[in-house]
């Protein structure tokens, strides 16, 4: 019997080590995940700092990028990205919750599920067979029959001129706009699911029509929840790197004509890093992807402190 | 008071605005799909799967170092950042609750939006630099740090799914919650945690920037993992950009077969996660 009993104990006692040992293994790969986020943080910054240290300010405000020379300025990579995804974003964000709304709210579910479905798949496909739709489809179709016709009505605006290229900044601003409606429209879907059927019950028993009903129940619940979605996609957007890289020209001009071609900050990365021709080059391009990395840093913080405080409210995940 | 014929005009007038919305989100992406089936259907051919890219000029070739290396990074990959997900989100699931696990899941989401080009400069200034050569090892790398925020999220999802009472029954039979945790948790969880890995799997299936300065690419086989190695979507972005109409037509076959290969693993992944309720 006594044996039995010990038998039993040193059963117990294993499987409590086991556990010791068990937790102590999955701590460790949780904190994986915050170890590679800190890693990403300090090594761009580490392997930026030849180029922090010689050029200072001068980075961010210089124009001139010449790598024999040895001097580097980002102006105009800041510059294409921002216009190119801020651009992309003021015609994705109107389209993606008009769609968003017209899912959830004005087609019966099945419908909307078929939608949705399509968009997520769609949204599955990735970015370098954007870059090929959009530089052997869509470039030479803008060039053909969209940026001719900008030129004829549009040509006295600063934005419309030029010679009309195909690989430009409008391709860019499409390709993008393509790229980040369908995941501003699946979050913003999954937001508008949380709005408690009482808000709209409550409009519709005043009175409204069903568009009153969206304008004063349905969206400003689903406000911060939106906003999310917005600067998530304007997240992608900055760090979208293939499609861009090959349909934007790869020209670091700053000008203000959308036919031009330009350049971003992700896609001067992905053109020169793999051959940088010296040590500050390699460091000015990890300094361009420390500004990036800081930039899409703060965005996602931002866009995910706005979402998780609707999914807070209702206990449901929002992805 | 508005009269009530003009708010049902407007109320009109805003539903038809918003269903153009929807079709103007969906024409692109309806013709890219055309355009990939289209394009792709008329490139395809049995060379595409069992021949290398010929020199430039030559026609034919094919994608079958870059099928291969792309299977290869993604095991690789696979190996590297399933675990780091599965058990971190044991940890979120089984033990967190505290602050320490809110910052790690907050950081899991955050990390999966940082731009996929970071994390291949970071894979190259830790692995690329030390090991002197870009190489197939770094290119996994870089994939699995895509990889684990998005294993992680799902997994814990699918944990949190399974009744306290299940878990319960097993600890009260005299099993210890780490065997109670693999054993019967992890397991009853099965089904969701494949649906989250076939969904990483085909993220970075097509993921091409982290792979620029990592794998980098290669015209022939590669022979080891620390020499650079052909990837689809690497093969894909260098045809798509040269001039030459015989490589635009083997960009599009490899379109093809990548997005077939993604839509199978979201569709089956999607056939998992509906079985049970899904975290999506």
């Amino acid at each position: 019997m006594a044996s039995d009993t010990n038998i039993h104990r040193w059963k117990i006692e294993k499987g409590r080590s086991g556990d010791v040992i068990f937790k102590g293994i999955t701590v460790l790969f949780a904190f994986f995940i915050l170890l590679i986020l800190l890693l990403m943080v300090v090594e761009m910054a580490l392997e930026s700092l030849p180029a922090i240290r010689k050029f200072g300010g001068s980075f961010i405000s210089g124009r001139d990028w010449d790598a024999v020379q040895g001097s580097f300025g980002a102006l105009p990579y800041i510059w294409g990205s921002v216009v190119s995804s801020m651009l992309a974003l003021l015609l994705a964000t109107p389209l993606s919750i008009g769609a968003a709304v017209f899912i959830t709210e004005i087609v019966p579910k099945r419908v909307g599920g078929v939608i949705i479905a399509l968009v997520e798949l769609l949204a599955a496909i990735p970015s370098v067979i954007y870059g090929l739709w959009g530089v052997l489809i869509m470039a030479p179709w803008l060039q053909r029959s969209v940026e001719p016709f900008l030129i004829k009505y549009g040509g006295f605006l600063p934005f419309f001129q030029g010679a009309p290229y195909g690989v430009s900044m409008l391709a860019a601003v499409f390709i993008l706009m393509i790229m980040i409606v369908p995941i501003i429209t699946s979050i913003t879907k999954e937001v508008l699911l949380t709005v408690p059927a009482s808000q709209k019950e409550a409009a519709y028993a005043l009175g409204a029509t069903r568009w009153e009903m969206i304008r004063i129940a349905v969206l400003p619940y689903g406000k911060s929840g939106i906003m999310g979605a917005v600067i998530l996609g304007l997240g992608r957007a900055i760090g979208e790197t293939m499609a861009v890289t090959m349909v934007i020209g790869n020209t670091p001009q700053i000008s203000l004509s959308l036919l031009a071609p330009a350049y971003t900050m992700p896609s001067v990365i992905a053109n020169e890093f793999a051959e940088a021709s010296s040590k500050i080059h390699t460091a000015a391009l990890m300094e361009i992807g420390l500004i990036l990395l800081v930039v899409t840093l703060i965005i996602n913080i931002l866009a995910r402190l706005l979402l998780w405080s609707v999914s807070r409210q209702k206990g449901r995940p929002v992805p | 008071m508005i009269p009530l014929t003009w708010r049902k005009v407007k109320n009109g007038g805003m539903t038809l605005l918003m269903a153009l919305f929807t079709l103007t989100v969906l024409i692109p992406l309806v013709l890219i799909f055309i355009h990939i089936v289209r394009m792709g259907v008329s490139s395809l051919s049995l060379d595409f799967f069992t021949q290398i890219p010929k020199p430039t000029g030559e026609a034919g070739g094919g994608m079958a170092n870059g099928m291969v290396g792309s299977a290869l990074l993604i095991a690789l990959a696979s190996i590297l950042g399933i675990p780091v997900g599965i058990f971190g989100a044991v940890y979120l699931a089984e033990y967190g609750g505290s602050r320490i696990a809110t910052t790690i899941r907050f950081a899991a989401d955050v990390l999966s939006g940082i731009p996929s080009i970071i994390t291949g400069m970071v894979a190259y200034a830790l692995l690329v630099v030390p090991l002197k050569g870009f190489s197939a090892l770094a290119g996994a790398f870089a994939l699995s740090l895509i990889m684990a925020p998005i294993v992680l999220r799902t997994t814990e999802e699918q944990l949190k799914l399974v009744p306290v009472s299940l878990r319960e029954a097993s600890l009260a039979l005299g099993v210890p919650l780490w065997r109670t945790t693999l054993k019967v948790t992890l397991r009853s969880a099965m089904k969701g945690v494949m649906t989250g890995i076939l969904l990483a799997v085909a993220r970075i299936a097509g993921e091409t920037a982290p792979l620029l300065f990592t794998a980098l690419g290669n015209q022939f086989w590669g022979k080891k993992l620390t020499e650079p190695i052909a990837a689809m979507p690497l093969q894909i972005f260098s045809f798509a950009i040269s001039p030459y109409e015989d490589w635009h037509r083997l960009a599009w076959a490899g379109a093809l077969v990548l997005v077939a290969v993604m839509f199978t693993l979201s569709l089956t992944a999607r056939y998992f996660g509906r079985s049970k309720q899904s975290g999506l």
